[in-house]
Formats: C-alpha cells, structure tokens, sequence
C-alpha cells in the first residue's frame, strides 16, 4: 500500500511537470519575434490567404493568448504537432522514424557506459590512492572534459580514415539495404530478417558513435561508483563482515556493491536522459539519422513546428525516466519511500 | 583556507596541473598579440590548408589563415564566454535559491517547481533552441547558457539556506529586530556562498565546453571570429586534414580538463570526509 501511494505521488506529479514543461514551451515560441504565422509557413502555403486563414483558425491565432494557450493543449492532447515546414510531413510521423534509430544508440552507449564505468570505478576504490587509482581519475576527468564533437571526429579519423578497421558514418553500409522495418531497431530487425551479415555491420556502424557518446556519461558513473563504494567500504557492517574473515572480493560482491551501486542507478537514468540531448553532435557527426540530427536540421532551418516537437519529446523522456529512476529508487530503498 | 590550498598544491597533483594549465591559457589570452605570430582574421588562399610547418606550428585553415595564431586569439572567447556565464548564473542561482530557501512555504514550492522544469529539458536542447529564438551571436549565447546554468545554483544554495536560516545566529537576528532582507543579505547569503563557489569551479569546464559546442554547431559568434568550437567545425569538411580540427579542439579540451582539476581539487579541499587527510 505504501508502494503504491508512493508510485501514484510520482505519476501525478509527473503529469503536472509535463503540463507545466509544455506550458513552458508555448511561452518561448511566443517570445519568437515576428509573425508566428511566417514563422511557421512555408513560403508557398503563405501566398495562398485559404491557408494563412485555416492556419490562424485552427490555432486560434486571432484569439486572445488565454484560448490560443488552450488550443495548444488541446492540440497536444490530440497528439497533433503540426506539420515539420522543412520536410512538409507531420511533426509527429517524423518524431517517429526518427526515434528508433536514436534508442539503439542510446541504449548501446549506456550500456558501454555503466559496464565500463562500474568496473573502473570499483577497481579504483579498491586501489585508493595507488597508481592505478590515479589513472582511472584521470581517465574519468578526461571523459567528462573531452569535448564529444571533436572526440567524434578524432575516432572517425584514425578508426575510418587511417586504420580503416570499423566503417564511417551511417547506420549501414552502403552494400546494404535497411532490414524490415518491425521495431525499427536494426539490431533486432537484421535478427528478425535472420540476416547474419547485416547484423554484423549494424553493429560495426555501433561501437564509434556509441563509445563516443558514452565517454561523458562513463567518467560520471565512475566517480560515482568510486565515491559510493568508499562511503560503503567505511561503515560498521562491512567491518563485522570483515571481522568476520570474509576475504576481500566477497565482501565487495556480497555486501558493499549492493548497497553503493543504488546511487549509481540515478546516475545512469540521469545519463541516459542527458545521453538523448547530447545526441545531436554525435548524430550530426555520424550522420545518424535519428531525433538529435533532426533536431540540429530543423533548429538550422528555423523550423519552429519540429523544433518543439523535438523539445517535448526529448523533456518528457528525460521527465519519464527520471519518474522511472524515482520508483526504482523508492522500491529498492525504503529511507526514500518514508523520508 | 590559505595553508589548505598550499597543501592541496603539494598533495594533489592533478589540482596543480590544473592550474598551470589554466594559467598558461589565460596569460595566452592576455597576451594573444604579443604570441600569435599572424594576424587571426587575415586570409592568404595562396597557402590554404597547409600541414603543421616551422612557418605555420598548427598549420593553416582552409582561408589561409595561421592555426596557432587563431587558436592563441580563440582563448579569449572561450575564457569570457565561460567566466561570465559561471558568474552570472551563479549569482542569479544564489538569490533565487536564497529567497525560496529563506521564505519557505507555497513560495519556495512554486519557484523550484519552475527551476525543475528548466532543469527537465537537456541543456544543450534548451540554449539551442533559445539561440535559435532569439538569433546567434556571442551575447544571446551567453544568455541562453545563463538561463540553461541556473537552476542548479538555485537548487544547491536552497538545500545550504534551509539548514543555515536554523542556526542560532540567525534566530538572534531577527530577535534583534532585523528585517528579512537585512537578514538573507547579512547572514544566510554569506553563510551559505561557500558551496556555491565550489560547484562554480566545477562548473567552469561544463560551461566552456557547452559554449565551444554552441558555436561549434554555428550558433555562437559569427565568422571569421577565431572561436574553438567554431573552428572545429570548419574541419568537419577537412576530414583527412587532422590540424584543421584537431588543434582548436585539443584547446578545448586542455582548457576543460584543467578546469575540471581544479574543480575537482577544490571539491576535496571542502569535502569534510576528506579533509582529514591533508
């Protein structure tokens, strides 16, 4: 019961942190300055006055702010984000082919991240202080300083260029047609077509980008990790454990990276959220079409309908995942649930 | 505080090189007319895209203009850019914080309410789109840093404000008669300002980084500015020409990680856990 009250509190208040986001988003594109109707025209549909005219009805742009707020809201309830002005699609549809590709790049790089992350962090806690301690702070300094767009094209230089050992940008190669579209994932689509060698090159086309990406996020669960497992490392229980004669690596497995490794769960939802805003270097370098090369088109095309559907999209990920980390939180560690 | 840091300088090795590191680049903005070899904006095609020479140390660009010279001048904006943001930001955060903390109540509940709904959107999204808003240029991209940056000061100074306005001193204060602001001005803001200048110097390598991206994505200083970020974006077509890209972002990241250092130095320093051992 008490769970449940908990989860619930959560939902609700993530419903009125997504109203209040996109009521923060309807404020911004009204600080646009100029016409909102040449703003989000094309050329071609402003000649014509029939559709400057149905434009201005449907948003209720000759109304006052209070009811063109609620059209808004409406619209958004409805899931209508208007149409893209670069492409002429709707906005939603594109959200929509673009997003599969930005999870399989997503998930592969937290995945790179936490794995990597967890275990430097770890052996450095255990080594505190020694040399191999240093290099791993060091290493970690180094993944959150390094900046991703120039890393981005340091690797496609060496890897692609000269070494020639893991191919250029894209999701595929060029020999290569797209799988099947079922989930979009190429990583699952290639399985599911059983084609071998295409899965092979999906996952070439993964490991620069992804590593890329995963850098930033890497050094973050490091020093987490690190500081966490130190924290653990000093307290009374660990002592009886080891009063006990528990040897040194069962008394890191069994009893102190449980409970240090919770605080590093935030941290990896926290940077699989930032991982999405960060996708539109590594995106545009890569030439990744998913939502963050999307996002860098239409931002540099004025594209204001794609612009905030991007925005949207991208906060209620970040608030979704941050609501999910909270339960998680809150289910596995009961001083949050009651505090 | 003084003999601290002395001892941080003998025990923290990273913190020390970060400081060289960071002092070498602000004495090279300083002195940028004085190093720099070639004027930074001056093009010659005759000697576009030449390799790192005695002549050219990081070679030239695709306008025929002197790398070295470019990136000796690129320290200035990205120094600016990153100083003014941490500082402005730092000090809207600490008295947005204050007064929530401070008031307490339906006051404090809607204000940070608004800061976690800036926070909820990825920083790089937000100061894209509110660039994209309000039209590129070095101003409006500090700005749309500044309102990205804030919210975190305001969340820290809060949680310091909420346990200092219960100390005895401040109790006192008002007992004596003070008005609210006379008490947020003279005693918590000053009681609780320590932490806040930590995270400032932690934060100074995020805030350079997401600058040079800014501008890396053409949203930053116009051309022929010679900024980082943006330089780094003229070698994205120079792929197989290493230098065009590579010296400007080595930059960045020297500049990013030596602030790091000493963020990460001054962390320690303050840390109580960690005190002990210096």
């Amino acid at each position: 019961m008490e769970r449940l009250r908990f989860v619930g509190k959560r939902l609700i208040y993530l419903l009125i942190m997504l109203i209040g986001v996109a009521t923060l988003v309807f404020i911004l594109t009204k600080l646009v300055p100029g016409d909102p109707v040449t703003a989000n025209l094309s050329q071609r549909a402003l000649s014509d006055p029939n559709i400057v005219a149905a434009y201005k009805l449907r948003y209720g742009l000759d109304k006052p702010l209070i009811t063109q707020y609620l059209y808004y809201m409406r619209n958004l309830f409805q899931l209508d984000l208007g149409t893209s002005i670069r492409t002429g699609n709707p906005v939603l549809s594109e959200l929509g082919r673009c997003f599969p590709a930005t999870i399989e790049l997503a998930l592969c790089s937290i995945i790179i991240a936490a794995v990597l992350g967890i275990f430097f962090g770890i052996i450095s806690a255990i080594k505190r202080n020694s040399v191999i301690d240093q290099i791993v702070r060091a290493i970690s300094v180094t993944g959150v300083s390094v900046p991703s767009f120039w890393l981005g094209l340091l690797v496609l230089f060496f890897f692609y260029y000269k070494l020639q050992i893991l191919p250029g940008p894209g999701r595929l190669g060029s020999g290569y047609a797209p799988p099947d579209p079922v989930t979009g994932l190429y990583i699952l689509d290639s399985i599911l077509e059983g084609s071998l060698p295409k899965l092979a090159d999906t996952l070439k086309h993964l490991i620069l980008p992804s590593c890329v990406l995963a850098a930033f996020t890497m050094g973050l669960i490091t020093r987490t990790t690190r500081s966490n497992l130190l924290d653990v490392m000093s307290t009374d229980y660990i002592r009886t454990a080891r009063a006990k004669g528990l040897s040194q690596s069962k008394l890191i497995v069994r009893h102190a990276l449980g409970n240090a490794l919770i605080p590093v769960l935030t941290v990896i939802g926290l940077g699989l959220g930032n991982l999405l805003g960060g996708m539109v270097l590594v995106e545009t370098i890569f030439n990744w079409p998913g939502v963050g090369q999307f996002a860098y088109q239409s931002v540099m095309s004025n594209d204001y309908p794609a612009i905030i559907g991007v925005a949207l999209l991208i906060a209620l990920n970040y608030m979704v995942i941050n609501t999910i980390v909270d339960i998680l939180y809150g289910v596995i560690d009961p001083r949050v649930r009651y505090g | 505080m003084g003999k601290a840091i002395k001892r941080l300088f003998k025990s923290n090795y990273l913190f020390t090189a970060g400081v060289i590191i960071c002092l070498f680049w602000i004495a090279a903005a300083i002195l940028a007319p004085v190093i720099a070899p070639y004027d930074p904006i001056i093009q010659d095609l005759t000697i576009r895209l030449q390799a790192p020479s005695l002549s050219h140390l990081f070679g030239t660009d695709n306008f025929g203009r002197d790398i070295f010279s470019r990136v000796i001048y690129g320290g200035r904006y990205s120094l600016l850019a990153g100083c003014l943001t941490v500082i402005i930001a730092g000090a809207v955060g600490t008295f947005y914080g204050a007064i929530a903390g401070y008031v307490g109540g339906p006051v404090d509940n809607v204000m940070m309410r608004f800061s976690e709904m800036i926070l909820s959107f990825p920083s790089l999204i937000l100061a894209m789109i509110i660039n994209a808003v309000l039209g590129s240029n070095l101003f409006n991209t500090m700005f749309a840093l500044v309102i990205v940056a804030w919210p975190t000061y305001a969340r820290l100074m809060r949680s310091v404000v909420l346990s200092v306005k219960e100390n005895e001193y401040v109790t006192a204060s008002e007992a004596l008669g003070a008005s609210k602001l006379r008490i947020l001005m003279k005693e918590v803001i000053p009681n609780s300002i320590s932490s806040v200048l930590i995270m400032a110097t932690t934060d100074l390598g995020n805030q350079i980084l997401m600058f040079s991206t800014l501008s890396f994505l053409g949203l930053g200083s116009a051309p022929p500015t010679p900024e980082w970020g943006m330089m780094v974006s003229d070698g994205v077509d120079y792929f197989n020409k290493f230098w065009v890209a590579g010296f400007p972002g080595l930059a960045i990241f020297t500049m990013a990680i030596g602030a790091n250092f000493i963020g990460d130095g001054m962390r320690d320093l303050l840390d109580p856990k960690l005190r002990k051992q210096f």
